[in-house]
């Protein structure tokens, strides 16, 4: 079950703890994989780690041209996109009335505008192949919300929806879209928690600990399998039960 | 029917699944070939790879019939 041999994956923000843990599973399942981020000596080692079917794209999601060079970069590398994971993500936290409009404007460029170019980009290339999967990383906050993160939440949240409409008009095509909804993960994000803050969340959380970027990569593996292919539009909640919706 | 004629025929039967007797210039694709509007956004993509050229989407609006889009290819096709 779930093998990936002979698939090919794009996925954003593999020098980070999630991405990189997806990156590894597709690989680790037989998936030819294109892992960028914006740090290329990150990427390389990375690389170097994985060792064959491994192909490195740099790219700031920021920039508009950067963002549609990418996928045509991954299809000219691996000849085409069958995973796009779409899991690059940044946070501007603050209070609402606080926040400012460039941090409300650079969260919603890189978590929802360059997902919404990305997938664009690769959908045109996997309803040709009548194949394709479309795996966006939301955030249980994009469903509950958090304090101090309107702009982080809407973006995510703004992906769901994005999500649902692609899984609905492709479905036909044997393209499906879907999201991932991690809880609270052990990352470099919440490694700069005090150890207050992570008591306060993980009294909220009923296994207890904190999630592992693997707990995520397995949904990943999932979704990006031709097991999943009756599965669309569905946002996959990976939480320890923090919320149960 | 023209040389171009037979390759957007064949494109269109091939993607819509219809008999190719069906396939003539008047046939709308919505209206006598039953797609819907992806199915002509995907026409529009298979023409573009065949024929090497780009369909702008101003263009592409125009192109409603099996004719509309051998005469737009007849101009506009570079292979």
């Amino acid at each position: 079950m779930f093998d990936l041999t002979g698939k090919t994956a794009l996925v954003t923000g593999a020098t980070g703890g999630i991405g990189g843990a997806i990156a590894q599973a597709l690989h680790a399942q037989g998936a030819t994989v294109a892992i960028s981020g914006t740090r290329r000596e990150v990427l390389d080692g990375f690389a170097a780690k994985l060792g064959e079917r491994v192909h490195v794209l740099p790219c700031n999601l920021s920039s508009k041209d950067d963002v549609e060079a990418l996928v045509p970069a991954a299809e000219a590398a691996m000849g085409q996109v069958d995973i796009l994971i779409a899991n690059a993500g940044i946070t501007r936290d603050n209070l609402f009335v606080q926040l400012r409009d460039e941090d409300w404007d650079d969260v919603i460029a890189v978590n929802l505008t360059a997902t919404f170019r990305l997938a664009r980009a690769a959908t045109k290339l996997m309803m040709r192949k009548r194949f394709g999967r479309i795996i966006a990383i939301t955030s249980i906050v994009g469903v509950t919300g958090n304090p101090g993160q309107a702009n982080y939440t809407a973006s995510k949240a703004g992906i769901i929806g994005l999500i649902k409409t692609l899984g609905a008009e492709y479905a036909k095509r044997g393209v499906t879209a879907n999201c991932i909804a991690p809880g609270f993960i052990k990352t470099p994000m919440t490694d700069a928690l005090n150890e207050k803050q992570r008591d306060t969340i993980l009294a909220k959380v009923p296994a207890a600990r904190l999630g592992t970027p693997e707990d995520i990569a397995a949904a990943a593996v999932y979704l990006a399998s031709n097991e999943a292919s009756y599965v669309t539009g569905q946002t996959i909640h990976v939480n320890g039960g923090m919320a149960m919706i | 029917m023209s040389e171009i004629g037979e390759r957007v025929k064949k494109i269109v039967v091939e993607h819509l699944g219809v008999e190719p007797e069906k396939v003539v210039d008047s046939a709308s694709f919505i209206d006598d070939l039953g797609a819907d509007s992806l199915d002509t956004v995907e026409l529009v993509m298979a023409f573009e790879e065949e024929f090497g050229c780009e369909i702008p989407d101003d263009a592409a609006e125009t192109i409603l019939t099996v004719g509309d889009a051998t005469k737009f290819l007849e101009k506009n096709a570079k292979s």
